[in-house]
């Protein structure tokens, strides 16, 4: 029975914590820009996550994750040697990674972990990759060295200024795309406004875009309809038919606007986690360690 | 252990007397109550009401019930081990062909099936067969000793079975019991498919499926979650690196539908598969204390748009969540209406406002994405269609409109593409869903099998129950002959 354990975990950036974990079936078949689907604990959300890498003669793979609802705080309190009750994978399509020619990879915040396999795998597949990465601040930048060894050139932004250059990634591929640099594919994960703005920059000079979306997600297996996104005004199933979309199709306020559905329930969970202090989630965290054990007889 | 069985039986009613006894109501939570719950809406007969219920059956020399019954279990047998007070035997009789008795009990269109069959139908009323078998399942749970369930010597033969949910889990019950070592992937958290995430509390309990999957467990069958076979793991893997001899893929329904009709994408617009899931898989109707939420219904309007079981789980679960008018909006009339018949009795006890007759043609925004109407039309039957239902054709001049805050979508499913996609030479129909064969639900690849609702499009557990036993009973010719 699978038992998913963690065999490392260590904050990379504030709030930002990468895990390494045991999951053989799905480290021998990740392909870049496919993720899983994770539950913590029995009362437990089921939340996707892109893999950023996997090891297959380890058994293991990698994901990196930050803190934003009550799932994401409490799985960034876990640590190494912790266990995980669920995690469901490879999901989704793998990202396209054919020869191009010159590649823009562009990674917002978090969303640089998950643009980095697809990086790597382009760049072996023999293009030129030209990396942007942009964070909210200096101790935000994360996988500069990563990210660095898979492209031919890296770029970064700071919202503040505080590392490298101040500005957008988005003022950076204006300007790569003004200096006369021609470029045959962009690709663009982060925030949704980033992915957006992204688009709107390409659109105009009819550079093919692509970008990794995180609708709210349930089973992952195209059976609930839940992460379904407006692309050219059709539906589509982002948990079967992506994460990876044409930018230039996908309808990103119906994205916006599904994502903020569950907002109200969202800060009332993400309060009562703020209230559970040390000591109760230490219980918690002992409680999930019972539960993954006896899962291994159990289911 | 099981007394033989005598015709005529023990019953001591002549048939004239036995054709007098009414048939035994089912006691049931009262409906404005359970309105307001997700417990169990019926209670189960009692030893005494199962007695009298059974003594009504005429035991007829070619029991129809039995031919009706896509998994055939032999009802006439099973009942008179009830009249006879024979109640372990019974549920040993039933489990000859139903590995699943706590679960068709419930769930079971038995209108369409056994029931319909009754020779008692014709006059009177038909046997209450569903709800004996219901009560002959839950003695035997409660009876049960896990270690008297005798483990069938191994025939050293692997079987992999794809989805544990209805088809999947009777496949995996035949074929243990033949000897078969079988292990069955689930791609969720939970074992049971659409028993856990799609059928709710108030209709099937989740301890109902646990405690029959701990049955089979007991039988041997070995259970892994969290797989979804063509992504952590492929049917050539299971066959080639794996060591499985036999491979029986029951996936189930597939992708949600959609209308088409503008507004589909506001919030507050589901897919039933989504509503349904996120109540029961993940308990949203207990968040916080679950963490996954549904939108809040207190006091809304909700719709469902369709007239199946979907349908009316979905807008059942919508009124115990605290919604203020549920609505059922069906396109053809009440006699089409596919969902079983105690569902629809049971929801127009509880409330629900059933709109037949009626379909949106758009969702409307309050401007800041969320549904705030629906704008209707009303129907008419004209002439039959591919179906053989006549076909609702759109009234001019009908349209009104229904504030809703919540609507949700259960006009069906489409084929899965997952297993198919990652599964070369493995022949789909034009919709995608797998070509098998209907006697032996085998597939165009040698040692795969396949059945239920990815073969059929969306069907009944029962349908579902039956081709995973056509499927067991061509797995084991073919382990034990070799010959494809």
């Amino acid at each position: 029975m699978p038992v998913f354990k963690i065999v490392h975990a260590a904050f990379i950036a504030p709030g930002i914590k990468r895990f390494v974990i045991e999951a053989p079936r799905i480290a021998k078949k990740q392909k870049p820009g496919q993720f899983v689907i994770l539950r913590l604990y029995e009362q437990g959300e089921r939340i996707p996550l892109t893999i950023e890498r996997s090891d297959p003669s380890q058994g293991t793979i990698s994901m990196v994750v930050q803190s934003a609802g009550k799932t994401t705080h409490f799985l960034n309190c876990l640590e190494t040697g912790d266990h995980i009750l669920d995690v469901v994978g490879p999901l989704g399509k793998p990202s396209e990674t054919a020869k191009f020619g010159t590649v823009v990879v562009m990674g917002g915040g978090v969303g640089t972990a998950m643009a980095y396999p697809t990086a790597a795998a382009l760049k072996s597949a023999g293009n030129r990759v030209i990396s942007i990465v942009g964070a909210r601040n200096k101790d935000l930048v994360i996988l500069e060295r990563e990210v660095g060894e898979v492209s031919d050139e890296l770029l970064i932004t700071t919202d503040d200024g505080s590392y490298a250059e101040k500005g957008f990634v988005t003022d950076k591929l204006r300007q790569l795309i003004a200096s006369g640099e021609r470029i045959d594919l962009v690709l663009a994960v982060g925030p949704i406004p980033m992915m957006k703005a992204v688009a709107d920059v390409t659109r105009e000079h009819g550079i093919r875009t692509i970008v990794s979306l995180n609708p709210i997600m349930i089973d992952g297996t195209g059976m609930c309809g839940g992460c379904r996104v407006l692309v050219d005004s059709k539906s589509e199933f982002a948990c079967v038919d992506g994460p990876q979309f044409d930018a230039h199709r996908v309808n990103f306020e119906v994205l916006i606007q599904r994502n903020a559905m569950y907002r109200e329930a969202e800060r009332r969970s993400m309060d009562g986690f703020r209230q559970l202090g040390a000591v109760k989630l230490k219980a918690l965290r002992q409680e999930l360690e019972h539960a993954c054990t006896l899962n291994g007889g159990r289911r | 252990m099981t007394p033989p069985v005598k015709t005529p039986s023990l019953n001591p009613l002549s048939l004239k007397e036995r054709m007098k006894v009414p048939r035994q109501h089912m006691p049931e939570q009262d409906a404005h109550w359970r309105a307001t719950n997700f417990t169990e809406v019926n209670l189960g007969y009692s030893v005494e009401l199962a007695r009298q219920e059974a003594a009504r059956c005429l035991e007829c020399a070619k029991p129809a019930c039995t031919d009706k019954c896509p998994v055939g279990v032999k009802v006439r047998e099973f009942v008179q081990l009830i009249v006879a007070g024979h109640f372990m035997a019974a549920a040993a009789k039933i489990r000859e062909d139903n590995v699943l008795p706590a679960i068709t009990g419930r769930v079971c269109p038995q209108e369409d099936h056994c029931e319909g069959g009754c020779l008692m139908g014709k006059k009177v009323q038909s046997l209450g067969i569903g709800y004996l078998e219901r009560f002959v399942a839950d003695y035997e749970q409660q009876h049960l000793d896990f270690s008297q369930i005798r483990k069938v010597a191994s025939t050293g033969k692997r079987v992999a079975i794809v989805g544990s949910g209805p088809s999947g889990l009777t496949a995996a019950g035949d074929l243990v019991q033949k000897g078969h070592q079988v292990r069955v992937f689930e791609a969720l958290h939970e074992i049971g498919g659409v028993l856990v995430y799609g059928i709710p509390e108030f209709r099937l309990p989740k301890k109902i499926i646990r405690e029959q999957v701990d049955y089979m467990r007991a039988m041997g069958v070995e259970f892994e979650t969290d797989v979804v076979v063509g992504r952590t793991v492929t049917i050539d893997e299971l066959m080639n690196e794996e060591g499985y001899d036999a491979v029986f893929i029951g996936t189930g329904a597939g992708l949600p539908q959609f209308m088409g009709i503008p507004g589909e994408h506001l919030n507050g617009v589901y897919a039933a598969n989504e509503f349904l899931t996120r109540i029961n898989l993940m308990h949203a109707y207990e968040f916080p204390h679950y963490d996954e939420p549904v939108v809040d219904l207190i006091g809304k309007n909700v719709a469902v748009i369709g007239g199946g079981n979907t349908a009316l789980d979905a807008i059942r679960s919508a009124l115990r969540l605290g919604a203020r008018k549920a609505y059922v909006l069906y396109r053809r009339s009440e006699s089409e209406m596919p969902a079983r018949a105690e569902e629809v009795k049971h929801a127009m006890q509880e409330g629900i406002d059933f709109q037949v007759l009626t379909a949106p043609v758009e969702f409307l925004s309050d401007g800041k994405g969320w549904l705030k109407s629906a704008r209707c039309v009303r129907m008419e039957l004209g002439e039959p269609d591919s179906s053989g239902r006549r076909r609702p054709v759109p009234l001019p001049g009908s349209e009104f409109e229904i504030p809703l805050s919540v609507a949700v979508m259960a006009i069906g499913t489409s084929a899965n593409p997952i297993v198919q996609s990652t599964t070369p030479g493995l022949a789909t129909n034009k919709r995608g869903y797998i070509q098998a064969d209907e006697s032996t639900q085998r597939t165009s690849r040698v040692g795969v099998f396949a059945g239920g609702d990815i073969v059929t499009g969306s069907a009944t557990v029962i349908l579902a129950m039956g081709a995973g036993r056509r499927a067991a009973k061509s797995i084991h010719e073919y382990l034990t002959t070799g010959v494809w």
